[in-house]
């Protein structure tokens, strides 16, 4: 017999396999609206007070953020104490963007094709973001049954009714040119054979409407656009991370102070518009959870806007992707698709019950497995951890014998790599920190309160409210990065720039010294402590 | 006590946990990693990496986040390959055999030694596509090619000079952008909204009440 895990488990697989045919006969049982409200209220992370601290200063002074982002927000400027030559400037621009991930690099080859001067920072590679790890698709409502309104409907329903308004309907209303122009740079939906789009559902749609490429979708839209910003000629600076903005003396944005993250030299970048881009903050490690998220996702342009000044919202709602890996250990966090549940998989507790619909918005079935494992009926791993199966096996008998090669190979190899086969025995996972709701508050066009700064992609708040929705994430980096270009290469033409100065760093050590926050760290974190040190 | 393995850095030698990745036993070591460690989970490639098993005489390659230690490695990380993009304009190619013999003239000098296909991290194969692509089968090649993270391992071995991962990127932009079909219902939406269709239903339900949402949401139908 097929064993690859140890004993404990293969005797729990048993369980699922023995009810596996009469779980596949029925589909369980959608939550009513109390229901759901009942069991986030009793096992979300986010609703755990302890988890969260209040804002000291700044404009969200007095509100909640994790622990770990007040932390930061609460920490010394990296260049407090350093002297920058802020007229010896290096790069001088129209738009420059921070960040070369979905949003970053969209941003950059629309406002290069309006004519505008444009560059990209990005700390580690372009491309090494969280867009590229996006497996399960991108959403838009092209389908005759669907229609914006209704993709209107599951986004701000799914997201609790917090999101704004105007920022939704941008996202839904764009959404499907975004993917015509994702089709016509060269990006490979999945299709029929007659070009009708492969698409399916996801938590908490009421119409199919995620497209996809296999379950490498962002990495697909990723390397096609970071081809094109590299075939536009965009100047890219890589390995150069913006530790604070730069700002003039009519209180406009005028730029950004960039550190080598090779050498330690600091430059600055001269700009008449700038875009943060800086995607998520899952290497933070709210709650200690594990995280699916690229290396450099440390929130970093949350603490330079919020320091200069631009509001957060949201900031306190985070998105744990119920089916994160939990065994085995080398893949402990990584994303295991919603795809997988997309195309069949359902969720089984260690005693082989079904215990909620596989396709609940996923803050809700990230608590249903928390309430599993805090219950009893979770399985337990080498190491002592606890999870629930993915009943991978289903989605061959639903789909055909080659279902899991052809649809969802990166999962296939992922766990290959380690020995467990998929197809003929399910996977366990536990919910991994995925996303950050919330952002830096934007308004319908992409501009922040600071004059002249956008920001776009998941560093963005306002578009998402308290949840967001699979296939939104990879969508709103494509409308609002385009956006942000389009709306810099505007904007730009009017600006006249002031005497640039960094004020405003001085001034929020002040604020930080008034209210005594000595958190002895300085921020943003650029990448997490991983090094050990043994003294 | 968790078992150990002996593990080379650059040739220099460390005990490291055996469940260990070559990514995280670096990290384990006293690595702050800037170079050479992206998404941590095997879709960007930028963790190339190559070994040797002390007393085996084969060079392997791998994805550091990827790959488990084992006793006796000895590794290297690539922090940067010299990949040899070319530039053009999408819109301005055709998706004939031409495209590939102007833009990337040395996948003809191919000799078939494999190499490329033996140090794919993915396992593919590599020479195939590259042959695919040398004849103008686009859409073979972008199959073949798709789960490339562009780790550049196979050109590290490429005795041609072939920039692999930029010819199969070339291939599926051509398939698809020109031979796949087009989404006529794609076409079709955004036109309808470009005309306006949607603005007034999208005003409406802008306006209404959050009760009136919940009602509207918890209500609505589910395509099955």
């Amino acid at each position: 017999m097929y064993a690859p895990y140890p004993e404990n488990m293969m005797e729990s697989i048993k369980k699922v396999e023995a009810s596996r045919a009469a779980r596949m006969a029925t589909e369980p049982r959608r939550l009513t609206a109390e229901e759901k409200d009942a069991l986030l209220n009793e096992f979300h992370p986010d609703r755990k007070p302890d988890a969260f601290a209040e804002i000291k200063i700044g404009p969200n002074k007095g509100q909640k953020a994790p622990l770990e982002l007040a932390k930061m927000l609460h920490s010394t400027s990296r260049i407090l104490n350093e002297k920058i030559d802020l007229s010896k400037v290096d790069y001088d621009v129209d738009v420059l963007v921070i960040g070369g991930g979905g949003a970053g690099s969209s941003c950059a080859i629309e406002a290069h094709n309006a004519g505008a001067n444009v560059m990209i920072v990005t700390k580690l590679r372009i491309g090494d973001a969280n867009t590229m790890m996006a497996e399960g698709g991108i959403q838009a409502a092209d389908k005759e049954n669907d229609s914006p309104v209704q993709h209107y409907l599951d986004c701000f329903g799914g997201g609790h009714f917090d999101a704004k308004p105007e920022l939704v309907k941008r996202l839904v209303m764009e959404a499907p040119d975004a993917i015509k122009w994702l089709n016509e740079l060269g990006v490979e939906f999945d299709k029929t054979d007659d070009g009708r789009m492969v698409t399916t559902h996801g938590g908490g749609t009421s119409r199919k409407r995620m497209h996809a490429a296999k379950d490498y979708s962002g990495a697909e839209i990723m390397r096609t656009i970071r081809d094109e910003v590299i075939n536009l000629g965009i100047p890219v600076v890589e390995f150069t991370s913006a530790v604070e903005l730069i700002k003039d003396d009519k209180g406009q944005v005028a730029g950004a102070v960039l550190l080598n993250m090779e050498t330690g030299d600091y430059s600055v970048a001269k700009a008449k518009t700038v875009v943060i881009a800086t995607g998520g903050a899952g290497r933070m490690h709210y709650q200690g959870f594990p995280t699916s998220n690229h290396y450099g996702a440390t929130a970093d342009g949350l603490v330079l806007g919020y320091r200069a000044g631009a509001a957060l919202r949201n900031q306190d709602s985070i998105q744990y992707h119920p089916t994160g890996a939990i065994y085995p250990s080398q893949i402990l966090g990584a994303l295991v698709t919603e795809k997988v549940r997309s195309v069949g998989a359902q969720l089984v507790n260690a005693n082989g019950e079904a215990y909620i619909h596989p396709l609940e918005t996923r803050d809700v079935n990230a608590s249903g497995v928390i309430r599993e494992c805090k219950e009893g009926r979770g399985v337990e791993v080498p190491g002592g951890a606890q999870g629930v199966w993915l009943d991978t096996p289903m989605i061959e008998i639903l789909g055909g014998e080659g279902t899991i090669e052809k649809r969802i190979p990166a999962m296939f190899r992922m766990y290959m790599n380690y020995g467990i086969d998929m197809r003929k025995v399910p996977i366990v996972i536990y919910p991994t920190l995925h996303y950050q709701n919330g952002g830096l508050e934007i308004d319908g066009d992409g501009f922040t309160s600071i004059p002249n700064l956008l920001v776009a992609g998941e560093a963005a708040g306002g578009i998402h409210g308290t949840n967001r929705l699979m296939g939104n994430s990879l969508l709103d980096v494509i409308v609002f990065g385009r956006n942000a270009g389009k709306q810099a290469s505007k904007k730009y033409k009017e600006v006249e720039l002031g005497n640039m100065n960094l004020d405003h760093v001085q001034s929020y050590d002040a604020e930080l010294k008034a209210a005594s926050l000595e958190t002895g760290e300085v921020s943003p974190l650029l990448l997490p402590k991983y090094a050990r040190h043994e003294r | 006590m968790e078992k150990m393995v002996n593990v080379y850095f650059f040739g220099k030698k460390y005990s490291v946990p055996a469940s260990l990745t070559i990514m995280t036993a670096m990290e384990y070591a006293g690595y702050t990693l800037k170079r050479g460690c992206g998404c941590r989970h095997g879709f960007c490639g930028a963790c190339a990496t190559i070994y040797r098993i002390k007393g085996q005489n084969e060079l392997k390659t791998c994805l550091a986040c990827s790959t488990q230690v084992e006793e006796g490695m000895y590794i290297a990380s690539i922090p940067f390959f010299p990949t040899d993009k070319r530039v053009y304009e999408i819109k301005d190619l055709k998706p004939n055999q031409q495209v590939m013999m102007e833009l990337y003239p040395e996948i003809y000098s191919c000799i078939g030694c494999n190499a490329c296909t033996k140090a794919c991290t993915q396992s593919l194969n590599v020479m195939q596509y590259i042959a695919y692509a040398q004849r103008g089968e686009f859409e073979k090649c972008a199959e073949e090619s798709f789960d490339c993270v562009s780790c550049g391992c196979c050109s590290v071995r490429c005795p041609a000079g072939i920039s692999h991962p930029m010819v199969g990127l070339l291939a599926r932009r051509l398939n698809g952008k020109y031979i796949a079909p087009e989404a006529e219902h794609l076409t079709k939406r955004v036109e309808e909204i470009n005309n306006g269709e949607f603005d007034s239903m999208i005003e409406q339900i802008m306006q209404k009440p959050i009760t009136e949402m919940k009602e509207l949401y918890n209500t609505r139908e589910i395509e099955k």
